[in-house]
């Protein structure tokens, strides 16, 4: 079975550390850094590789670009 | 071979760099965290990048944080004044029906300062998508109380929290206006969770595509957050919006009648000067005389004041404008200040004129007048004691009596109004009076060289007034000659 990924990218420096995103997603894929950019705050980092590229973290971030999901396919 | 593809990524619809924003950040937005603009911001810019419309789109930037939105999207933007936006989005949509307009408002633009403005836009059903961002707050300056915040709830200015009894209740702007019959397009949704934030994607597209199909107003009312000011995390804001402001404020279509509208036809604008000059100013029949020119007779030598009163109705006021047009057309400066009761017919009216050859300093003549016009018998009590020493006094015999107290001054008389009837419509008896102040001219105060010349100057005036009615003309010429014939002088 063809079985499609995906994986969600973040810009770090475009994060302003809201949490919309960890919380909007249903997979728990992404958490709060401990690192800060360079805007002085955390962001969000993927932490697990289970993104069903839904794209709610990236509608729900108000950031334009902060936050990219990439299909992989094989 | 793997291959990757961005199914979710920073939309087409934002320019890749954010040159217009000051400052070293050119890839962010200003907002702050987790603020409602930056998603509603994504939103749209994704749908004008999938319509493919970014170069008939126009965002008006709202006051309010949104107020740089033209530092992101890739389309026309522009700035409105507090709450006038829809006034500037009629404007342009009228201007041009290609544009497609986006009103981006905050709830105190929209539903403050501006809520007359949208009411008045949806009314006419003016081709606009609205996008009313509400945050229950005053955003920008702080966190003030707004037409939107809960009852209850606590702002800057309601530090009890809001009373329904001293401050009301929250206003409804999408049930407002989808109360109206014009707008085809009206929801509320909210910017919490990823399933309301789709169905908001959806509502932004249906707006848009209302615009583009030329239905006319669409609003989208946005539930949206402003986790500073109401000191929130993500989570709270969002349990805030859907709990708290979405009893409030329902979520859900109020209305949707796109499908069954036709599109706005309105009348095509003319954006042609040349036509523009031809439809506000009175074309110019008259041929007039050379800048030069400058009527011999010693009485044009000093300024010359004129008021004439009467009924309204009567003719008064272009009975002035025909005299101000002769000073006109004779090199004279002039003024014409009407003045007139609420009611076009029956109150009294009067009106100022102006004649002379330096500069007018006021176009009020109230006292010291040269020659007083009246039509009726009340207006003549009532001017005559503006009326100078040696002024001269005409009137309306079939109208009124002169009091006896002033028969020895210069009085010329004619029966306008009934001479009029007699002409067939009682409105040429302003053009008589013409015929009688022709008359006064001609007996007391010109020289041989102006009274040739003084017929013509009534004739052009009168053509130059009635330029457009061109019946009209012929009967006034000859009502002007009537009343030349029959005005007569009853004193000295």
């Amino acid at each position: 079975m063809n079985k499609k990924k995906f994986t969600v990218q973040i810009a770090p420096d475009e994060c302003k550390g809201c949490e919309r995103c960890v919380i909007a997603c249903p997979r728990h894929v992404l958490k709060m850094g401990t690192r800060l950019n360079k805007l002085g705050v955390p962001f969000a980092v993927p932490v697990r590789q289970e993104c069903i590229g839904c794209g709610g973290c990236f509608l729900t971030c108000p950031e334009p670009g902060a936050i990219t999901v990439i299909q992989l396919s094989e | 071979m793997s291959e990757e593809k961005v199914i979710f990524g920073r939309s087409g619809g934002f320019f890749p760099v954010f040159e217009r924003r000051p400052g070293p950040i050119k890839s962010n937005m200003h907002y702050c965290p987790g603020c409602g603009h930056g998603i509603l911001h994504k939103l749209i810019a994704e749908a004008i990048a999938d319509f493919g419309i970014q170069d008939k789109t126009i965002i008006i930037a709202p006051v309010g944080c949104a107020v740089f939105s033209y530092y992101y999207f890739d389309c026309f933007g522009i700035s409105a004044p507090h709450g006038r936006a829809p006034a500037v989005g009629t404007g342009l949509a009228r201007a041009n029906p290609d544009n497609l307009v986006i009103s981006y408002q905050g709830d105190g633009d929209l539903a403050s300062i501006g809520f007359n403005h949208i009411l008045q836009a949806a009314n006419r059903g003016e081709n606009l998508a609205v996008f009313f961002v509400n945050n229950a707050i005053y955003g920008m300056t702080g966190g003030q109380m707004a037409p939107t915040t809960l009852p209850g709830q606590k702002t800057q200015t309601t530090p009890l929290g809001r009373s329904v009894s001293s401050e009301g209740y929250p206003l409804k702007v999408s049930e407002t206006v989808a109360a109206l019959d014009a707008p085809v397009y009206v929801e509320r949704c909210a910017l919490s969770t990823v399933q309301k934030i789709r169905k908001a994607r959806l509502a932004i597209r249906k707006a848009l595509t209302n615009s583009i199909e030329r239905k006319g107003f669409s609003l989208v009312e946005l539930l949206s957050g402003c986790p500073v000011n109401l000191k929130m995390n993500a989570q709270d804001m969002n349990e805030f919006l859907d709990n708290q402001m979405s009893r409030y404020f329902p979520l859900g279509v109020y209305k949707d009648i796109a499908d069954s509208r036709d599109p706005i036809n309105r009348p095509v604008g003319i954006y042609q000067p040349e036509a523009v000059r031809e439809l506000l100013y009175p074309v110019r029949v008259a041929d007039g005389v050379s800048e030069s020119f400058r009527n011999p007779s010693r009485i044009f030598q000093s300024e010359r004041r004129i008021k004439l009163c009467g009924s309204g109705g009567q003719g008064v006021l272009s009975l002035g404008y025909m005299l101000a047009t002769m000073g006109k057309l004779r090199n004279f400066n002039v003024s014409w200040l009407p003045s007139y009761g609420p009611e076009m017919r029956g109150g009294t009216a009067n009106c100022s004129v102006v004649l002379s050859r330096d500069p007018i300093g006021s176009p009020v003549v109230d006292k010291e007048c040269n020659l007083l016009l009246a039509l009726n018998q009340p207006a003549l009590e009532k001017y005559l004691p503006t009326l100078k020493s040696n002024g001269i006094l005409l009137y309306d015999e079939s109208n009124g009596k002169c009091p006896d107290e002033v028969l020895e001054r210069v009085i010329y008389t004619l029966p306008a109004s009934d001479l009029a009837k007699q002409l067939g419509d009682l409105k040429y008896a302003n053009s008589m009076m013409l015929g009688a102040v022709a008359v006064m001219m001609c007996d007391l105060f010109l020289d041989e060289e102006d009274k040739a010349d003084f017929d013509r100057v009534f004739e052009e005036a009168i053509m130059d007034c009635f330029h457009e009615k061109e019946h009209v003309v012929k009967n006034n010429i000859k009502a002007f000659y009537i009343g030349k014939a029959k005005a007569k002088r009853i004193r000295n």
